[in-house]
């Protein structure tokens, strides 16, 4: 049987319709290319909207004293000085023209007595940083770039999964996709391709992650011969739900505690004052995320294994003002009134630091024509992510994506993509579709959940990894098995398929970070190994993927110049140091 | 575009709740009764007045040489300003035309123009009637003071108070009407003064908006009240009752 | 609590299809999503049935549960307790699976509407007053329950005279953007046909997100149009006033 294929040629191929993706689409079209975006939902639904405390930002709204220097300095001390400092520095620099910009674009922002942007206080931010829409602020984000690309000439595909990325030569040439509504195949040629299709947190069962966050793109370049790098490193965010068991892992934003919440043991200590004296609460995720854990292990945890949040201190009408969202989720899932009583929280996987290695400047990853940004791409997060950079993050690098996929198309001609090669995928993929035994992808998903949170989650150590390398290996062996039944309409089995494959890749590259890793740092907590290693601290771990499978490999960490490494040695913040100068 | 072929008639999960038809049935009611009441007022009275007690629907009596029936004089503007009336018309179509008679519940007539047309086109009319109600409000305030006033001295009777209530829920249902918080805010694009200070209109359109959540309950409460008052009074002038003197 | 529940779910395509029912097990707070995604993972993997962030953020999970439009991820199964549940796709819109429907109608019409026009340049400086009123309609997460409830298109099928209560709600964010210089009056007494909308409200009773979409949205809309086609008056004095 011969395929009905589409074909469609493009100067510059978004896949991934999140914040990333359509702010790197908007750049390219903005200056006239022909751009389209490939999106595995509808327009607007991606994991975007589900960021709720704010947008990182120097804006200086609220506290004059900040600037690029001290949100530079944050974002440097929490990833654990193994990011790339230059994508730190271009993310401090750029992020308030970003923000200003989408206000332009007719995003709406809450508002200081003065009129000016809202910012509020967040983990480890040593200012209040946060613009913000009340708890809702990844939505406005999203929803305005949506607006925005509704007026411009981009081709946005809706529901729609790409499977494979296509080379002619090095360099990159397209993608093929199906259509999930009805198995349709569509083949993109594109002189450029960016992807930006968030992280894999889906791996994990107890997860703040979307269905979406599969890691098709990370995946889909890997076996294109992109490096990926710091995969080790994922975030727990400390505050999710415990219960009901449908609703674990759930978000409650970092709002909570950035509005005045604080967290206490079964003994109702305010145990953040032991973990870290000056932040408390507020301390960066890896350290709050820990503290949660370690609480729960001496057997001070709440009756779901957790601990107490409480922000009903502030008062009910401040409460649904500021975190109208959380009021409402918590009401209507866990029956908890949060400005009645205390509610329980517990760490949840949240953030995948890691990713496509790229250039800091256009998000270029090592094969040409292929460019990367947000939670996809890795460099600008290293050990742990500050809380409101990841919307910071897609805005600034998504932008620099695109243009560096505009800049790079407008110099190359029109690749071509190998007939073979597509009838080939279209054989790959619709194979489970005619197997009459074979693997249920539901059950390998939830294999590949116990996997990763047995070997791989918040502790680790060195012989449970390589146990878990061992077990996630075969599980990949399963994977080339699955079996779906149904048509290819609109088949959620059949979609689960590639989902699973992409996810247990990156899930092996997560281990594999984590053995190479041998020290504690950031999200990668060993306890084998508890210590923050000096020598390790000077690299990345990077991986390719090979005919003999996954290698992996140290690159140096770049090292930061004289004037940027002078920052760290104020012994405060820049900011800080600044007016104390004044002064 | 074509829909899906058939869904389900919505069914209550809540014991509590009414079945659907409930409201719409109340309303039919209501308003059904309230209109014959008030066809038999213009064709078979010809006044309201029981000594300083007048009732709302022969106010004002003074009809500037214009002869009509007594009560078509003033009802005619009342009737439409709530004829129109955005909390009305959504209980109206709801329970006259089935328009849909409950959420999520077929109906059976394909043809349809909302507002489109006339006569229904004529509810934006609505800031209109609300202009001439305004001033039918004045009168009905003159009359609510006179009933206080006895023979030429202060005294406080049943009908006093009963004619300051109505007058007053009036007032609540006249002024916390859609189309005047419109007129009074809710048109301006914009709330602060360029100091930042919020502007006169943002302070009444905000005011207005309190009052205009309650809009319906003043509806129905005002409806009833109107036409109690108006009973009252008839009961008083037909000797059936008495009023009582507090003062 | 009985320890299992009935899911009567539509299953089918453009040509029809009829409800089939599943066995569930309850669990303690389980939302109707969570059923489908147990129904999918043990008898029937190919249920079609979107949804995103199960969290009531992304407004993908839109359905018909007994009949009343609801996200399935805000609806709890302990509410139905001693009944079958019904699950059906969301009518006003073409069936392309089981649970799933093409709302790409609602797209194509919000990208007719024209975008915001600022009058300057960013920075804004904007009250919190100012903005209040559109964040109510921004907080809008696109799950179309209005689109499918309202009867003009639901039981009338409208679509080419009524662009329906989630594009009223676009077009009064942006006409009440204190800095937008657009004018869309034109297009709402026409294309978009907000006279079509008889305010019989059952947009603001099924929006999840609480939005007073009739009252806040339609209604000021509606007046707004008067303004300038029902009021010589007003359109004069706002004339000489500008």
């Amino acid at each position: 049987m011969s395929e009905d294929i589409a074909y469609h040629e493009y100067d510059v191929l978004v896949i991934g319709a999140g914040g990333a993706g359509l702010r790197a689409a908007i750049e390219a079209a903005e200056n006239g290319l022909k751009t389209a975006v490939l999106g595995k939902s509808l327009l607007g639904k991606a994991h975007t909207v589900m960021a709720e405390g704010g947008v990182a930002a120097a804006l200086g709204n609220v506290d004059p004293q900040d600037g690029w220097e001290t949100h530079f300095y944050d974002t440097c001390r929490s990833a654990h000085f193994i990011n790339d400092y230059r994508m730190a520095e271009i993310h401090a620099k750029e992020a308030p023209d970003r923000v200003l910009e989408l206000e332009y674009w007719g995003a709406v922002f809450d508002r200081t007595p003065e009129g000016k942007i809202m910012q509020r206080p967040f983990g480890a931010h040593s200012f209040r940083r946060l613009a913000h829409v009340g708890d809702r602020t990844g939505k406005e984000i999203i929803r305005t770039l949506e607006q925005k690309i509704m007026t411009l000439n981009v081709d946005v595909y809706q529901e729609i999964t790409a499977t494979k990325l296509f080379k002619d030569q090095e360099r990159i040439a397209g993608c093929i996709a199906y259509y999930r509504e009805d198995g349709r195949f569509a083949v993109f040629t594109a002189k450029a391709v960016v992807i930006a299709t968030g992280g894999w947190g889906k791996a994990y069962k107890v997860t703040s992650n979307s269905w979406e966050s599969t890691g098709d793109g990370a995946a889909l370049a890997f076996r294109a011969g992109a490096e990926l790098a710091d995969m080790e490193m994922v975030q727990f965010h400390p505050t999710g739900m415990t219960w009901p068991p449908g609703a674990r892992g759930i978000l409650v934003t970092e709002g909570v505690r950035g509005e005045g919440g604080f967290l206490c043991n079964s003994e109702g200590e305010r145990f953040m004052e032991k973990y870290d004296p000056v932040r408390k609460d507020l301390s960066s995720r890896d350290v709050v995320a820990r503290g949660i854990y370690k609480e729960v292990k001496a057997g001070r945890g709440t009756p779901h294994g957790g601990a107490w949040l409480d922000i009903t201190h502030k008062g009910a009408a401040f409460i649904k003002h500021k975190l109208p969202g959380m009021y409402e989720q918590l009401l209507s899932l866990a029956d908890v009134d949060i400005t009645k009583s205390r509610f329980e929280v517990a760490p949840t996987i949240h953030y995948t630091m890691g990713g496509l290695r790229v250039d800091p400047y256009t998000g270029a990853t090592s094969v040409p024509g292929l460019f990367a940004a947000g939670e996809c791409a890795a460099g600008l997060h290293g050990a742990n992510r500050l809380g409101g950079n990841s919307l910071s993050d897609i805005l600034v690098f998504g932008r620099r994506a695109g243009a560096g996929a505009m800049e790079y198309a407008k110099d190359t001609k029109m690749p071509k993509i190998d007939d073979t090669e597509v009838q080939a995928e279209v054989e790959r993929v619709l194979a489970p579709l005619s197997r009459t035994e074979g693997e249920n992808p539901y059950k390998l998903h939830e294999d590949l959940q116990e996997i990763m949170a047995a070997h791989a989650g918040i502790e680790r150590n060195g012989q449970s990894l390589e146990e878990g390398l061992g077990r996630i290996q075969e599980l990949r062996e399963r994977t080339e098995h699955q079996m779906a039944k149904g048509s290819r309409q609109f088949n959620p089995g059949w979609h689960g398929v590639f989902d699973v494959q992409n996810m247990v890749l990156l899930g092996e590259a997560i281990i594999r970070g984590a053995i190479e890793r041998k020290e504690s740092r950031g999200a990668q907590w060993r306890t084998d190994f508890p210590d923050e290693l000096e020598n390790q601290g000077k690299v990345n771990y990077v991986q390719r993927l090979t005919d003999h499978g996954i290698e992996l490999h140290p690159e140096p960490v770049p090292e930061m110049p004289e004037e940027l490494a002078r920052l760290f040695k104020l012994g405060m913040a820049p900011g800080l140091a600044n007016s104390a100068r004044k002064e | 575009m074509a829909q899906t072929a058939e869904s389900l008639q919505p069914t209550k999960r809540k014991s509590h709740a009414l079945p659907y038809w409930v409201e719409p049935t109340f309303t039919v009611v209501a308003l059904g009764l309230f209109g014959l009441y008030t066809l038999w007022l213009v064709f078979f009275q010809s006044s309201g007045q029981f000594h300083n007690y007048l009732s709302p629907f022969f106010s004002p009596t003074e009809s500037w040489g214009i002869k009509v029936l007594p009560a078509i004089w003033v009802l005619w503007s009342p009737l439409l300003f709530r004829a129109t009336c955005y909390y009305y018309r959504k209980e109206i179509y709801r329970g006259f035309f089935h328009d849909p008679v409950s959420c999520a519940v077929p109906e059976s007539r394909k043809y349809y123009f909302g507002e489109t047309r006339f006569p229904f086109s004529w509810t934006n009319l609505h800031r209109w009637f609300w202009y001439v109600a305004v001033i039918v409000l004045v009168f009905l305030w003159i009359d609510a003071v006179q009933a206080f006033i006895f023979n030429g001295h202060f005294g406080i009777g049943l009908g006093s108070i009963i004619m300051l209530i109505n007058v007053g829920l009036l007032t609540a249902y006249t002024f916390s009407c859609h189309a005047f918080r419109h007129l009074i805010g809710g048109g301006s694009q914009k709330f602060s003064c360029s100091d930042g200070r919020p502007t006169t209109r943002y302070k009444w359109w905000n005011r207005v908006s309190a009052w205009n959540e309650h809009h319906g309950t003043y509806a129905w409460i005002s409806m009833f009240f109107v036409w109690f008052t108006d009973v009252y009074i008839r009961l008083l002038m037909n000797g059936v009752i008495h009023d009582v003197r507090f003062f | 609590m009985p320890d299992e529940i009935t899911l009567s779910v539509y299953r089918g395509d453009k040509s029809g299809g009829q409800e089939v029912e599943y066995k569930v097990p309850i669990q303690t707070g389980m939302v109707v999503l969570d059923a489908l995604h147990f129904i999918q993972a043990h008898d029937a993997p190919d249920l079609a049935v979107r949804w995103n962030c199960k969290a009531a953020h992304c407004g993908s999970c839109s359905a018909e549960i007994n009949g009343s439009p609801k996200l399935l991820c805000k609806t709890r199964v302990d509410d139905y307790v001693g009944e079958v549940i019904h699950i059906r796709p969301m009518h006003s819109f073409p069936v392309i699976k089981d649970l799933v429907t093409d709302v790409s109608w609602n797209y194509e019409k919000l990208r007719q509407v024209p975008a915001f026009q600022p009058a300057i340049k960013a920075p804004f400086t904007l009250q919190q007053r100012d903005v209040d009123r559109i964040q109510e309609f921004r907080n809008c997460i696109e799950c179309f329950l209005c689109q499918n409830i309202c009867h003009v298109l639901r039981d009338h099928d409208a679509k080419d005279r009524y662009w329906g209560p989630r594009l009223m709600i676009r077009i009064a964010e942006l006409e009440m953007h204190p800095l937008d210089t657009g004018d869309r009056l034109d297009l709402l007494k026409g294309a978009a046909g907000v006279g079509m909308c008889n305010i019989t409200k059952c947009c603001t009773v099924v929006c999840p997100q609480g939005i007073d979409i009739t009252d806040n949205g339609i209604i000021p809309l509606k007046e707004r149009v008067a303004d300038v086609y029902w009021d010589p008056l007003g359109g004069l004095v706002r004339k000489l006033h500008k």
